[in-house]
């Protein structure tokens, strides 16, 4: 009864590995120009710095061996950063991700202990994730209650569950060449062979979000319901998909974690939620719902993981993490906010005779309305 | 929206994207190009060099721990001494503090693990790059390190623990355990051998242990987790704690309770910590070993192994410093030193 | 927070909808009231010890800090915003209070409380300030000082911690001694909700931030200083997480750099609970009060009916649904009625 957006994959594949890169090779559809100046880009370049930086003058920081462990540390981050971003862009939040990926874990320590094969094991693993998010989804998106209200609800029961699940257990004997393909290392590249597939995961979210009439209706989504239902958007379900989504790659995120640590255990990747949301909050992607990219999120998850490493490098305590982190979160909207509002409010003074509707382009939504109502 | 373009200043911005994009490439380029010259150290280096990862930072007992650390490292004569670790206690947390360690080529990496097997694989990429593993305070999996400094011989702890409550209880009654985590391997080992004693030992026969809650070493959680289990068992006549954190809680809840002075509470405690309990009669007396003992020792340890004079096999021995000598024994464990039992008789001599 | 969806009754002006507003009050508190002596009665029955002298007493000491946090929230969560910090606020707080009591001793009790909950004002001023003044949404700019706060009170404590020895006995008395059967800090609760609630109900400011929470640009257009408000509530907000890191060091052991780590999703949860409305505009401080309780309380009574303890963060989670299921319920209930007030006066 109802078609998940699947036919937009082929398009993805035709047009795959263009987006993934810092650098777009093809302007295209956005215009080269736009891409390069916008608030997400501006984190690539910080990112970009900020490495640069590093590789310079923090000693040993310029090794394959960085590249595979800071990797390794910001997998789950970045996996799950993909849907937040998607969830996000609709105006929506889940809080309920790393939960999800500790329900993930506790059930494959049950089921591993259990004496199921390791196939199975993971297959029920990541079914139980597709149905957490389906249960997020048919709240927020069918019943359509609030999402921020309904995963914190959620953040508490799957998190629950996995206490029910496994209990204060731990289970750790899973196969080693398991274990150690999850820790592997692509040659002498030093950058783990699972991110391959992390790898994939991002271009097709950032396939379906930016090149599919599906990923421009989502920013219709957050921008405005109306909008959306204008441009042909099912609202239901594409947030509906959306949670799914969230909820299947949160078990991978829980399933990988399980396995690069060798360790099922209820609490695994708990407060995970917090760092996501920062990271792609710091990615440029506005709570407000309506703007947003996927190589921008990635770039916010990086740029914390990296600066978490150097700081592990040098020794320097968590606690100048938190701060930064915490600091880099606010000046990242509190600048742009401040910046976008002198830049909209000339923009909008230039623009009024000759391009009435431009304006409306990447405003916030408070500021938007004024606008559309003067039109 | 997204069918708006910007189109007057577009010139001038193509000229900034190209930059920005070659500026990219460059980075790429650069990144991929440095990644030859890659430079760790593997203990390749003259001078020693120790790291303490303790369960967290930011711990009372743990910073008495590391004092001790310290003063062995420098004792023992390593060239740098580093603290590093997560502020909490989770499974996964060590990690990337061991993964950085083996980046800087340290040369002996000092672990009380949050969990045995979590820690396992960084551990042996580090030993892979050449570090020496001495696990101190929570073991991890054997396999994943060379010796593991142990405060006790963990029976003597068991027992000295369910001795000192049996005589405040009078040798009969309901007791309960309240631990740290129920994934911390230490307390676990201690439970064990509490649970192997009241079992077989006919001086315990009518003592039964009706309940074992964890308060994750968190104040709160533990201080909760006490007043539940008076509640949930009503006769309830005394309480071993084998976590500082615990035990503390725990006096707190009881004396601030009626159950003050009718329900015995013991375990293993800080002397600083536990002070005014026993003042005030909460807590009759408690045991604990010297922490910084377990660093001092742990120290030396890795000297000794960092310097090749041990491997870590039973019946090796090294020099400890102002402690005299160690020995190592089954399964790698280094015995630190007997337990020492705290009363209001000799609490005011111990400052830590 | 996400902001596009206008609840139902939002169209209405604010003047109309005072009418359906006790109506929905009274409901809204109902279903988490009934809940609570459901509970306690069934634990009761299963445990009588439950509601000893001591069981209750624990009860309530439980409680309180949860309770005053809660209230706080309520207000910001009423206004449209949320206030990730507090848990921070609080760690900060407490730290601060063992510190005073350690570097000054003989320090005047009453002193400490009011430096507690001016150094509550302050951080809670600074994330009103923020979200006020750079527009920003609270959830982003309280995330922030979330981590900000907490990575202070790492830095200031280290690896510091004050233990109940070292503050006066008389402070800690406060959670030991009990009046008609409650507890001093109780006590000190309860007369927060009073203040709160009546603040809330019945004046001016109180009734605006019900108003800016329904929507914000209609309490603009109605003359409402919106800004002011919503840092009065923010402001609020702190000087009570302030408070309760007082309280905190009263009641517990230890005070050190990790205190009230992670209380965030547990107040809001507990703000929900009671009738809170995530989207602001609608619920009582006093639900919000009873919702702490309920949610304490269940902890509490799971151990004393010997439940096993991994159930308990799942009944918490499906608690949390429910209310928002019944929130949407009453909702819905109030657009209807207040469509058929609208006709009738048409």
């Amino acid at each position: 009864m109802f078609n998940p957006p699947t036919e937009l994959l082929p398009t993805a594949t035709n047009q795959s590995g263009t987006r993934t890169a810092a650098v777009p090779s093809v302007g295209g559809r956005t215009g080269i120009a736009r891409i390069l100046l916008s608030r997400d880009t501006v984190m690539i370049y910080a990112l970009v710095a900020f490495v640069i930086y590093a590789a310079l003058f923090i000693p040993r920081f310029a090794s394959p061996v960085s590249t595979g462990f800071l990797l390794l540390d910001v997998i789950p981050a970045l996996l799950i950063a993909l849907p937040m971003t998607l969830v996000i862009i609709t105006g929506e939040i889940d809080l309920s991700v790393a939960s999800i990926a500790g329900l993930t874990s506790a059930l494959m320590g049950v089921l591993w202990g259990a004496g199921l094969d390791i196939g199975p094991v993971l297959i029920i693993s990541l079914i139980a994730g597709v149905l957490a998010g389906a249960f997020n989804g048919l709240l927020v998106a069918v019943l359509g209650l609030p999402s921020l209200a309904v995963t914190i609800g959620t953040l508490a029961l799957f998190r629950g569950l996995a206490l029910v699940v496994i209990g204060d257990n731990a289970v750790a004997n899973f196969p080693p060449a398991l274990t150690s393909f999850f820790t592997s290392k692509i040659g002498g590249t030093g950058i783990p062979t699972v991110m391959i597939g992390v790898i994939l995961v991002a271009i097709i979210f950032g396939v379906v979000l930016h090149l599919t009439p599906f990923g421009r209706g989502l920013f219709a989504l957050g921008y405005s319901k109306e909008a959306a239902i204008f441009v042909g958007i099912k609202v239901v379900r594409a947030k509906f998909w959306l949670y799914v989504a969230s909820g299947s790659v949160s078990a991978l995120a829980g399933i990988y974690w399980t396995l690069r640590y060798s360790s099922a255990r209820s609490d695994n990747a708990s407060g995970l939620e917090l760092t996501v949301i920062a990271a792609v909050l710091l990615g440029g992607v506005s709570i407000f719902g309506g703007k947003g990219a996927i190589p921008g999120a990635i770039a916010g998850v990086l740029l914390i993981g990296t600066i978490n490493f150097t700081l592990r490098l040098g020794r320097i305590s968590d606690v100048v993490l938190i701060i930064v982190t915490g600091t880099l979160l606010i000046a990242s909207v509190v600048a742009p906010s401040i910046f976008e509002g002198v830049t909209k409010w000339l923009h909008a003074r230039r623009h009024r005779r000759t391009l009435p509707q431009a304006s409306a382009s990447g405003a916030t939504r408070a500021t938007a309305s004024g606008v559309q109502e003067r039109k | 929206m997204e069918f708006i373009r910007y189109t007057k200043t577009r010139r001038t911005r193509r000229l900034l994207a190209f930059a920005a994009a070659a500026a990219s490439v460059a980075l790429v380029a650069s990144g991929c190009a440095s990644g030859g010259d890659a430079g760790t150290g593997g203990g390749a280096e003259g001078d020693l060099s120790i790291t303490f990862i303790p369960k967290q930072l930011n711990n009372p007992y743990t910073d008495v721990v590391l004092g001790g650390g310290e003063d062995g490292a420098t004792a023992a004569g390593f060239a740098a001494t580093e603290v590093v670790g997560p502020l909490e206690a989770s499974a996964s947390s060590q990690v990337s503090f061991i993964n950085a360690e083996t980046q800087a080529g340290t040369s002996v990496i000092v672990i009380a693990a949050n969990d045995p097997d979590a820690v396992g694989p960084a551990l042996e990429e580090a030993r892979a790059a050449g570090a020496k593993i001495v696990a101190f305070d929570s073991d991890t999996n054997p396999k994943y390190r060379d010796v593991f400094i142990s405060q006790v011989i963990a029976k003597d702890v068991a027992l000295i623990q369910i001795e000192l409550l049996a005589e405040q209880i009078g040798g009969s009654g309901e007791i309960a355990i309240l631990s740290a985590t129920a994934n911390a391997t230490n307390q676990n080992e201690w439970i064990k051998f509490i649970e192997e004693e009241l079992a077989s030992n006919p001086e315990y026969a009518e003592i039964s242990l009706v309940a074992k809650v964890y308060g994750d070493d968190d104040d709160t959680k533990s201080f909760q987790e006490a007043q539940g289990l008076l509640q949930a068992y009503p006769s309830l006549k005394g309480i071993i704690s084998p976590t500082t954190v615990g035990i503390a809680a725990t006096a707190r809840y009881l004396s601030t309770s009626n159950y003050k002075g009718t329900v015995a509470l013991t375990g293993l405690g800080l002397p600083n910590e536990m002070r005014p309990f026993v003042k005030d009669g909460t807590v009759t007396a408690f045991a604990l070993w010297d922490p910084a003992q377990l660093g001092y020792v742990a120290a030396f340890a890795g000297k000794a192994l960092a310097d090749g004079t041990i491997t870590g096999t039973e019946g090796d021995t090294f020099d400890a410093g102002d402690l005299g000598e160690r020995e190592v024994g089954a399964d790698g464990i280094v015995i630190v030193g007997p337990p020492t039992t705290f009363n209001a008789d000799n609490i005011d001599d111990y400052d830590f | 927070m996400t902001l596009d969806t206008s609840p139902p009754a939002t169209s209405e002006t604010t003047t109309r909808r005072a009418n359906g507003f006790a109506a929905v009050l009274r409901l809204r508190e109902i279903p988490v009231t009934l809940a609570l002596i459901a509970l306690v009665t069934l634990t009761y029955m299963a445990n009588p010890l439950f509601l000893s002298q001591q069981g209750v007493k624990d009860l309530l000491l439980n409680a309180t800090i949860v309770i005053i946090l809660s209230v706080g929230q309520a207000m910001v969560i009423v206004t449209r915003n949320v206030d990730l910090s507090i848990g921070s606020i609080l760690g900060i707080v407490a730290f601060s209070t063992g510190t005073l009591f350690v570097t000054f001793p003989g320090i005047p009790i009453v002193l400490v409380f009011l430096a507690g909950m001016a150094l509550g004002a302050l951080l809670g001023s600074i994330n009103g300030c923020l979200v006020t003044v750079a527009k920003v949404p609270s959830l982003v700019i309280t995330l922030g000082t979330l981590y900000i706060y907490r990575g202070l009170n790492n830095a200031w404590a280290g690896g510091t911690q004050y233990f109940a020895g070292d503050r006066p006995d008389s402070f800690g008395a406060l959670s030991v001694d009990t009046i008609a059967g409650f507890p001093v800090i109780t006590l000190i609760a309860i007369v927060v909700v009073i203040i709160v609630a009546i603040f809330m109900a019945s004046t001016r400011p109180g009734r605006d931030l019900y108003a800016i929470g329904s929507d914000p640009e209609a309490a603009k257009l109605f003359g409402i200083p919106v800004t002011r408000r919503v840092l009065l509530a923010f402001l609020s907000n702190g000087v009570l997480a302030g408070l309760a890191g007082v309280l905190y060091a009263s009641r517990f052991n230890s005070v050190g750099a990790t205190t009230g780590t992670g209380l965030e999703f547990d107040i809001i949860a507990a703000a929900v609970v009671g009738g809170v409305a995530i989207f602001g505009g609608s619920g009582t401080v006093i639900g919000a009060a009873i919702g702490a309780l309920l949610l304490t309380t269940i902890t509490s009574a799971l151990t004393a009916i010997r439940v096993d303890k991994f159930w308990q963060q799942a009944i918490v989670g499906l608690l949390i649904l429910a209310a928002i299921v019944i929130d949407r319920i009453a909702r819905i209930r109030t657009a209807k009625k207040l469509r058929l007030s609208e006709a009738r006066d048409v």
